[in-house]
């Protein structure tokens, strides 16, 4: 899973994008220069402390808001064998959130403040789990195409020039790549099962295949582009690829998958092109996404309320586990 | 696991009553059925384990929840094969999970009820994994060489479930006075559902005789004893109330039940024959 | 009330005969809880045969201002290492 790190044109702009400027220390120039890792107590500019806080804490918001969608469906997962998989599958996006929290806090936050973000909204996660999983197989869409492109976006970041994260991200692109391929599965399974089976596959990639296409973030490269902070973050060596670059190499990816399953992405402009040796795709309306950033999405609403009430609910039971170890440390002390 | 479905749903067994044959007398149906309760007791448990996954007080615990319930479902699956194949009408874990109906399941009734407060779940959580401890480390000896290797395997989960059980209990317990009250509200909610455990009524005894299957009421005062040494270092009263009435081994359940099975099951019945 | 459960360094030996190595790390309310939590979130497939949590707290790390002063001065001594002598050809077991 992603987390889209940028914002609505009209939106507020994130206050990170301090350009390079006499804050950067030389040691840190030069770990970059080298393609060296920073870590934790290096010397590092503000603003890369802040990019890295907000981009790590977003990822990990979308890994938990993640588990939303297809945990919607664990309960009805059509044979025993699914469910089991689901349930693993849920569960990584658990650990993923885990493994980026636990990589944001080297940089000396505390993830229960970031968690405190996301609930009031001050922090994003990624748009594409405000989207509804309707049919069993939207398990199939999100392991294909949500967790493909996801992967596509990660791999580069597991190069990412800040050592935690990149560590982080070793971790979870090795457990996603099980992610794409149960999708895949799934797919497969019903496009080559009865008819209805295989009109719910074809409707859930239609449904999937616009928004997957933009957790790449909007176009950053040509007469398109939109202001954002692809730039700064590349000369950080946080970011390796431009938005567009990484779409296209999904496309590409993806096109020749599609086949193999027998399924049309619904869009009609989609065809190789010889000469550019890519696939040429049509016009992404980034209209809608705006909006689901903006929080109109379908389903908006109902993930932070999920989230929030989980919280709340399970106060009671992270206050009594901290009364328990203060009175045991009491204790302790008492003895010594 | 793949097993042929069939092209059509399966007809429903015939209730259990009718199927009996004397008692005491061992018939390979009270043999299915036994394993069938056990069965469908880690089934029950792995789904209403499920609706916990991304709804825990903490992002550690939907890891640990996520763990058990994927032990429970791995149990029930494995049961739920043999149970087909000790049947011998070429039912497979995924027919008997979704094609039976709500007086088909054997399970009891403990592991039935939504478990949406944290403490009760782990209430139900240190009955269930420490009477399926005492059951799975004397089902090792079975005569039934399957049963004994999923138990072998499984007491080995279930001791994990019983040690994550007992220390979230001891926390709740012995915590804030708000976590002490709602811990001991949650044992006094589920203390009721134990004694069914320990019934014997629709057991035949032939299969314990014959090494088959475990006595229960010979589990009850082990796992009554396990059960109140927790529940006293928590700082907790064991329950001094009724026990309810059995009946989830003879598919009298609560309604509960039926309403969990209708969300689990409709799917596959809505495609009749569908392979997933 | 706010809850700030500490947070836990973990250390997974993979198998039988290599040192613990940092993982990573998580939240728990103590060392029993931090101890459980490692391996429900870290030895999910196998990864481990054995678990440490440390509290972050209790690690002492040396600075990057004293990484000069601390690893510069071993670099010169290169006759720590066997591949600085020379030993003459048809020697064996040396």
């Amino acid at each position: 899973m992603y987390g889209n790190d940028f914002s609505a044109p009209d939106g507020p702009r994130p206050a990170t994008d301090a350009g390079p400027g006499p804050d950067e220390p030389a040691s840190f120039l030069a770990v970059l220069a080298e393609e060296g890792r920073i870590e934790p107590r290096d010397e590092m500019p503000e603003a890369y402390r802040r990019t890295l806080v907000r981009q790590i804490a977003q990822h990990a918001h979308s890994e938990i808001i993640g588990m939303q969608p297809e945990g919607n469906w664990i309960s009805r997962a059509p044979s025993l064998r699914r469910k089991g998989i689901l349930m693993a599958k849920v569960q990584d996006e658990a650990g993923h959130g885990l493994y980026l929290y636990a990589a944001a806090e080297t940089l000396g936050v505390d993830r229960a403040d970031l968690l405190d973000q996301l609930h009031d909204g001050r922090q994003k996660y990624s748009s594409i789990f405000n989207y509804p999983t309707l049919t069993w197989a939207d398990m199939g869409a999100i392991g294909w195409l949500v967790d493909g492109a996801a992967i596509v976006n990660q791999v580069p970041l597991c190069r990412c020039s800040f050592g935690p994260y990149a560590r982080a991200m070793v971790r979870v692109c090795k457990e996603e790549s099980f992610h794409q391929r149960q999708g895949f599965e799934i797919l497969h399974t019903l496009s080559h099962g009865t008819p209805a089976q295989r009109a719910m596959a074809q409707d859930a990639v239609d449904r999937y295949w616009w928004p997957s296409l933009m957790m790449f973030g909007p176009t950053d490269t040509g007469p398109d582009a939109s202001a954002g902070h692809t730039a700064q973050s590349m000369a950080w060596g946080i970011k390796r690829f431009s938005n567009d670059e990484l779409r296209q190499r999904f496309i590409d990816m993806t096109v020749p998958q599609a086949e193999a399953l027998g399924l049309t992405l619904p869009d009609p402009e989609l065809r190789w092109n010889d000469e550019r040796g890519h696939y040429d795709h049509g016009r992404i309306d980034f209209t809608e996404l705006f909006e689901v950033i903006k929080g109109n999405g379908p389903c908006n609403a109902e993930r932070m309320a999920h989230r929030v009430r989980a919280h709340e609910d399970g106060a009671w039971v992270r206050e009594a586990a901290e009364a328990y170890a203060a009175k045991r440390t009491q204790e302790q002390e008492h003895v010594a | 696991m793949t097993t042929p479905r069939p092209s059509s749903p399966p007809p429903l067994r015939s209730s259990t009553e009718e199927r009996r044959g004397d008692p005491g007398q061992r018939t390979p149906d009270n043999h299915v059925d036994h394993v069938l309760g056990l069965a469908d007791d880690a089934l029950v448990s792995a789904q209403r384990m499920g609706w916990w996954i991304s709804r825990a007080p903490q992002l550690e615990e939907d890891l640990a929840l996520a763990n058990i319930g994927l032990d429970l479902l791995g149990q029930a699956r494995a049961l739920l094969s043999h149970a087909g194949a000790l049947e011998g009408q070429g039912r497979g874990e995924d027919d008997l999970a979704y094609w039976r109906d709500e007086r088909d399941f054997r399970n009891v009734k403990l592991v039935e009820r939504p478990q949406e407060d944290f403490g009760v779940a782990m209430a139900r959580l240190l009955v269930l994994s420490t009477w399926q401890s005492e059951l799975y480390a004397a089902l090792q000896r079975s005569t039934d060489p399957v049963l004994a290797a999923v138990a072998a395997k499984a007491a080995k989960e279930v001791a994990y479930h019983h040690d994550h059980a007992t220390r979230w209990v001891l926390r709740l317990g012995d915590g804030t006075p708000e976590s002490h009250a709602r811990m001991q509200a949650a044992l006094d909610a589920e203390w009721p559902w134990i004694e069914e455990l320990f019934d014997e009524s629709h057991l035949d005894p032939a299969l314990v005789t014959d090494g088959v299957a475990v006595a229960p009421s010979s589990l009850r005062e082990p796992v009554l004893r396990r059960l109140g040494d927790v529940v006293r270092s928590a700082t907790l009263e064991v329950p001094d109330v009724p026990a309810r009435v059995p009946g989830g081994r003879a598919g009298l359940h609560t309604e509960h039940l039926g309403r969990m099975l209708a969300e689990m099951q409709h799917l596959t019945r809505s495609h009749p024959g569908a392979t997933w | 009330m706010r809850t700030r459960e500490p947070l836990w360094e973990v250390f997974v030996r993979s198998r039988r005969g290599l040192n613990h190595v940092h993982v990573g790390s998580l939240h728990a309310p103590d060392a029993e809880m931090a101890l459980r939590n490692a391996r429900d979130v870290y030895t999910r497939r196998q990864e481990g045969v054995s678990l440490w949590v440390v509290p972050a707290t209790a690690i002492t790390a040396s600075s990057p201002e004293e990484r000069d002063a601390f690893f510069d001065p071993a670099a010169d001594k290169i006759y720590r290492h066997p591949t600085f002598y020379d030993v003459p050809e048809g020697v064996e077991h040396l």
